[in-house]
């Protein structure tokens, strides 16, 4: 192996690169020149952001434990995409004073994750895989637990730790008897000598739930509620899309690459898991009034969503699934957008608080309204397609009950996200939030996810582009 | 077949559109007056580029043997259905495209520059120029429109620029009416439309106007498949199309909301209820015109029937009525009438295709004449803020250019040479000679009356009695005569164009002469048509009063629009309202809200009920999380495998 070879981990290496740079500057830095971390962090990510795009190389690595191919690293340019916009987003409230000291400590955590969720998707094997999926969990907690000093911070910081450690046992259980069956851990040779004999679907569920915490799937999904509304609202942006992304990018991929053998197994086993996520989730977020928790129940409903481009099996299953989730990042983040910037102005969260907000800041409600279109799926805007794809995959894979539930499903969740837009545009109130500007990061963050959402819903060869590079369980 | 170079027609759309956001979005930051030049100069850009994209495709380009095919300038697949069945949107540049293009961009920038001087002191005039570049736009992206999807997609949005145009005096509870009735009433048409487009593409397979219109293709080959009442499927899905075309354009009996959508501020009449929306329909039928000749000959004769009946049946109305907006709303729908009826008596290809080419002919030179007819009107009703015919006359000393104006558009509506209209209606009159005698007398007659209600129109403003007005009325500004003039030119000189060379059925050349015969008695109806009107309008006199009297019933009948509003009325008031809407909406509000109610219901109760799950307790979670894993596994172990 030369350093050539090591350039096909180019996305990793960059991105630690980036990590170390930005942990020396704010070492070297004195307190006065520590303003400039922030720019300089966003400048270098917007260049790697860029960097991602040039063509790669496909090959594999340290025996086959990392392997990279276009429709990794296509999904790496996705989640990279994401994390630009909660570095955009994010930039207002880490300038706060009271962040002052810790604030290069919020991109080095937050880098740290998505190496890890890199190195998870590029991952040959079951050791890597973990590897990668502890990498991008743990700095997490300490994300959570960003604002110490609030006990809700706190409290969300704990809470997903040990519920992490709970599923990582889990998973880990789960993967060991996997090895011990089938006496290895690399995708290739599992995938050959998976049979389904009852252990290994004991190990295989145990692997199920290790990646239902992390997609928060019901009923692994409990934690979500309480460590997204603790969080800092950027943080919870980042958990219930980027986090979140990538690990459908990998439970995808395993699922079609290695677990082929038992695909009759775990396609009952997601018809089953969708239908309750999509239900409970929307039951929940029926009542939230707090907006955070709200998008984090709407975001369960929407895994469940997933789950109907991933049971299908087929190339048009995942070219549904990765378009969805690229939707999905503009327009989750695009809603998150405008909460974190009220929240910020105002430090108000709650929906009643939103209530004539269209009089007051028409363009702000105008990008809240086209966001949440987005997430109900109404066209033209880019959710309609997503989820129009993700359906059409299921149906084509002839599971037309579950897609009729599916449909019920985004009835109801119609209904939940138009009263959000009902508060900002109909109702009335004495006390609106007062107009305001939010600065130019949080703008062009903002800009980004209009962008994201009208275009997509126009322009197909995005669509077009991606299917040529996906693949189903009978390969491409 | 991808040709390279007409990529810039791309920008004939897209500066509307983006004139639209822009003015829509932050023209109220700037000066009103502002919205209206940069709207114009917009508009400008367009018009020129489509003159350049005319001049390159009729002239410049390479068409051999064949005469001029169609072009798709860009093409790109929107939503892919099936591998077959995709919706694309595209650019497709062909003769009557390329002709439409310079219809709707000349108009368009002539109303626009009008309306700086016609709007000025409104509210909402910034309103005003992002909705007129929203249609100018959607128009645009109609006749290019490489599918019949995206045309319908196009066509809506028509609609819905015109809904919001005729609404725009949201005030006034007669525009909100008459802009809710042009909707509902071509949306209802428009139903038909889609039905046909679905039939269509289901029997043919495509979407594509290319493949839709070969002679050789599947739509004309399958037409004679399973039938439905004696006709083919083929036959069935053009007359549903030809409805929503009749919707559109205003043909008898969709016809009620266009008289109502003079409610519009007066430029916007001219734009899209004289020049460019109306002549959708027609449009709709040229471009399906190949499976209309070859494969659909009954749906052609239901286009050639509609269309004669309604231009006689609009120009009797047109004699009677008062308002000056709506004459000339009727004398429209009987112009479109005389196109509908020349592309139901034109054949395919060759010397056959005279009616098609007299169609598209009359189309443009009426966009010209007409749209200038309506700016007149307005620059008229400016000067007396009436739109009433008895609350004018002997205007022609106040308003010197509207005056000769408007007389060179009589004239050329009146089909005296040697103004264009001459040219383009004997070429109508020319292709119904030869193939049906019945409707060829018919616009003969419709000939005179147009001569006759024109002129009646003429002489109560310009001449006669002079009213009182409350003020001296005084000439419009230049910014509004000067389209007027432009537009006078356009009405003289546009007959020469050779339009039997350029816009044809086939593409080929046509060899066309004027047929004296028919043309000289044409003139001389018209010419009678004056005569009568200079008689009875010139000088106040009693004679049309004793005139309606004489004919009390025809005059009745005709003012009250044949009552065919009031049959509307009483069908859906009393007939569907009561027998139809009254059970449907009792059966909705309690059994279908019920149901529903009862639904939303049981979900509150169980979403209640859950509630206790997420109770913050990491211990909970921890249980619910792994007795649901190890519940899974004893279902899936145990259970079912």
């Amino acid at each position: 192996m030369n350093l050539n070879d090591l350039m096909i981990m180019r996305h990793e290496l960059l991105l630690t690169l980036l990590a170390v740079v930005i942990l020396v500057i704010d070492l070297g830095a004195g307190s006065k020149y520590r303003s400039f971390i922030l720019p300089v962090a966003i400048g270098l990510f917007f260049i790697n952001l860029l960097i991602g795009f040039l063509p790669a190389r496909e090959g594999s690595l340290f025996g086959g434990m990392y392997h990279t191919s276009n429709l990794i690293i296509l999904m790496k340019n996705v989640l990279n995409i994401g994390f630009f916009i909660v570095m955009l987003q994010s930039f207002a409230w880490l300038k706060k004073e009271e962040n002052h000291l810790k604030m290069s400590e919020f991109y080095v955590l937050l880098l740290a994750t998505l190496i890890g969720m890199n190195f998870m998707i590029s991952s040959g094997d079951f050791l890597m895989f973990y590897l990668g999926l502890e990498l991008a969990t743990i700095p997490m907690a300490a994300l959570a637990a960003y604002v110490h000093h609030q006990t809700r911070s706190a409290e969300a910081g704990i809470k997903l730790i040990l519920i992490s450690a709970l599923s990582s046992g889990i998973l880990l259980f789960g993967l060991s008897m996997i090895y011990g069956t089938t006496g290895s851990i690399f995708f290739s040779e599992v995938k050959t000598s998976f049979t389904g004999e009852p252990l290994q679907v004991l190990a295989f569920i145990f692997f199920f739930a290790g990646m239902g915490f992390k997609i928060s799937l019901v009923p692994f999904h409990l934690w979500t509620a309480d460590v997204y509304e603790g969080a800092p609202v950027n943080v919870t942006s980042y958990l219930s899309v980027i986090s979140k992304g990538a690990a459908v990018f990998i439970f995808i991929l395993v699922l079609y690459t290695v677990f082929t053998s038992i695909d009759f197994l775990w396609k009952d086993l997601i018809y089953f898991i969708a239908v309750i996520t999509m239900t409970i989730g929307n039951l929940f977020a029926l009542r939230q009034k707090n907006l955070k928790r709200f998008l984090a129940f709407s975001s369960i409903a929407q895994a469940g969503f997933i789950l109907l481009g991933i049971i299908a099996g087929s190339k048009l299953g995942m070219a549904s699934v990765i378009y969805f989730i690229l939707v999905y990042i503009f327009s989750n983040l695009g809603a998150f957008g405008v909460v974190a910037a009220i929240y910020n102005q105002t430090g108000k969260e709650n929906m009643e608080d939103y209530n004539g907000l269209y009089h007051t800041n028409p363009r702000l409600s105008l990008l809240m309204m086209l966001s949440l279109f987005s997430l109900a799926g109404i066209p033209p805007v880019a959710g309609f397609f997503g989820k129009f794809f993700l359906f059409t995959s299921a149906a084509s894979g002839g599971y037309y009950w579950l897609v009729l539930i599916a449909v019920l499903n985004a009835t109801i969740s119609l209904y939940y996200y138009l009263l959000v837009v009902k508060a900002m545009f109909i109702n009335k109130n004495d006390h609106p939030i007062e107009p305001f500007r939010s600065d130019v990061t949080t703008r062009i963050g903002l800009l980004i996810c209009t962008a994201g959402i009208v275009a997509l819903g126009f322009y197909s060869a995005v669509y077009e582009w991606i299917n040529t590079l996906s693949i189903g369980i009978n390969g491409p | 077949m991808e040709i390279h170079g007409y990529a810039f027609t791309l920008y004939i759309l897209l500066i509307p559109f983006l004139l639209f956001i822009f003015l829509g979005l932050s023209g109220h930051r700037f000066k009103p007056l502002i919205s209206g030049i940069v709207g114009s100069a917009g508009l400008l850009v367009s018009f020129a580029l489509s003159l350049i994209t005319a001049y390159r495709y009729f002239f410049t380009s390479l068409h051999g043997e064949d005469g001029y095919s169609a072009i798709i300038a860009m093409n790109s697949v929107w939503l892919r259905l099936t591998e077959k069945l995709h919706i694309d949107m595209g650019i497709l540049l062909d003769p009557i495209s390329v002709m439409m293009l310079i219809v709707i961009t000349t108009v368009s920038l002539m109303v626009h520059i009008y309306s700086i001087g016609y709007m000025k002191g409104e509210r909402g005039y910034e309103r005003f120029f992002s909705f007129l570049s929203l249609f100018t736009f959607s128009m645009l992206g109609l006749v290019v429109a490489t599918n019949i999807f995206q045309m319908y997609i196009f066509w809506e949005l028509v609609g819905v620029s015109s809904y919001l145009l005729i609404g725009f005096y949201y005030q006034k509870p007669s525009a909100v009416a008459a802009s809710k009735k042009a909707f509902i009433v071509t949306r209802f048409a428009d139903l038909g439309f889609l039905i046909g487009i679905l039939v269509l593409s289901y029997t043919t397979g495509t979407f594509d106007f290319k493949t839709l219109t070969d002679p050789a293709g599947p739509a004309v080959t399958h037409a004679g498949g399973a039938t439905f009442l004696g006709l083919s499927i083929i036959t069935w899905s053009l007359i549903l199309v030809f409805m929503g075309g009749a919707g559109k354009s205003a043909m008898f009996p969709l016809h009620i909301w266009l008289p109502d959508a003079m409610e519009g501020p007066t430029p916007v009449s001219a734009l899209i209820h004289a020049a460019t929306m109306v002549v959708a329909g027609v449009y709709l039928v040229a471009r399906l015109f190949p499976i209309y000749a070859l494969a659909g000959i009954p749906a052609l004769n239901v286009v050639a029937y509609v269309g004669g009946f309604t231009s006689l049946f609009a120009a009797v109305i047109a004699c009677t009525q008062l308002d000056i907006k709506r004459v000339l709303a009727y004398s429209t729908m009987s112009q479109i009438g005389y196109m509908m009826l020349a592309l139901g008596v034109s054949g395919y290809g060759g010397h056959e295709g005279l009616g098609f080419m007299a169609s598209m002919f009359h189309l443009f030179t009426h966009a010209m004449f007409k749209a200038l007819l309506f700016l007149c009107a307005g620059a008229v009703i400016h000067a007396v803020h009436s739109n009433y015919m008895n609350e004018m006359g002997g205007l022609r000393k106040f308003l010197p250019i509207t005056h000769i104006t408007f007389l060179i558009a009589c004239l050329t509506i009146a089909g005296i040479p040697p103004f264009s209209g001459f040219f383009s209606k004997d070429e109508i009159l020319a292709a119904a000679w030869h193939h049906n005698k019945v409707l060829f007398v018919v616009e003969y007659l419709v000939a005179g009356l147009t001569a006759f209600y024109m002129f009646r129109l003429y002489y109560s403003i310009f001449h006669g009695r002079q009213a009182h007005y409350h003020h001296t009325p005084h000439e419009a500004p230049y910014v509004m005569t000067i389209p007027l003039m432009f537009l006078a030119a356009a009405s003289i000189f546009t007959g020469f164009i050779p339009f039997h060379n350029l816009v044809t059925s086939d593409g080929m050349h046509l060899e066309t002469h004027i047929e004296w015969g028919i043309a000289i008695p044409s003139v001389l109806i018209a010419a009678a048509g004056i005569a009568v009107a200079t008689v009875m309008y010139r000088k106040e006199s009693t004679l049309p009063a004793r005139m309606a009297s004489t004919f009390r019933h025809l005059y009745t009948w005709s003012f009250h629009k044949f009552y065919i509003d009031e049959v509307y009325l009483f069908v859906t008031k009393k007939i569907i309202f009561r027998y139809i809407s009254t059970p449907v909406a009792w059966f909705d509000r309690h059994v279908v809200d019920g149901t529903m109610n009862g639904i939303a219901w049981v979900i509150e109760f169980t979403s209640h009920r859950i509630k206790g799950f997420q109770s913050g307790q990491l211990q909970q979670y921890a249980i619910v999380f792994v007795s649901g894993a190890v519940l899974l596994i004893l279902v899936f172990i145990y259970l079912l495998y």
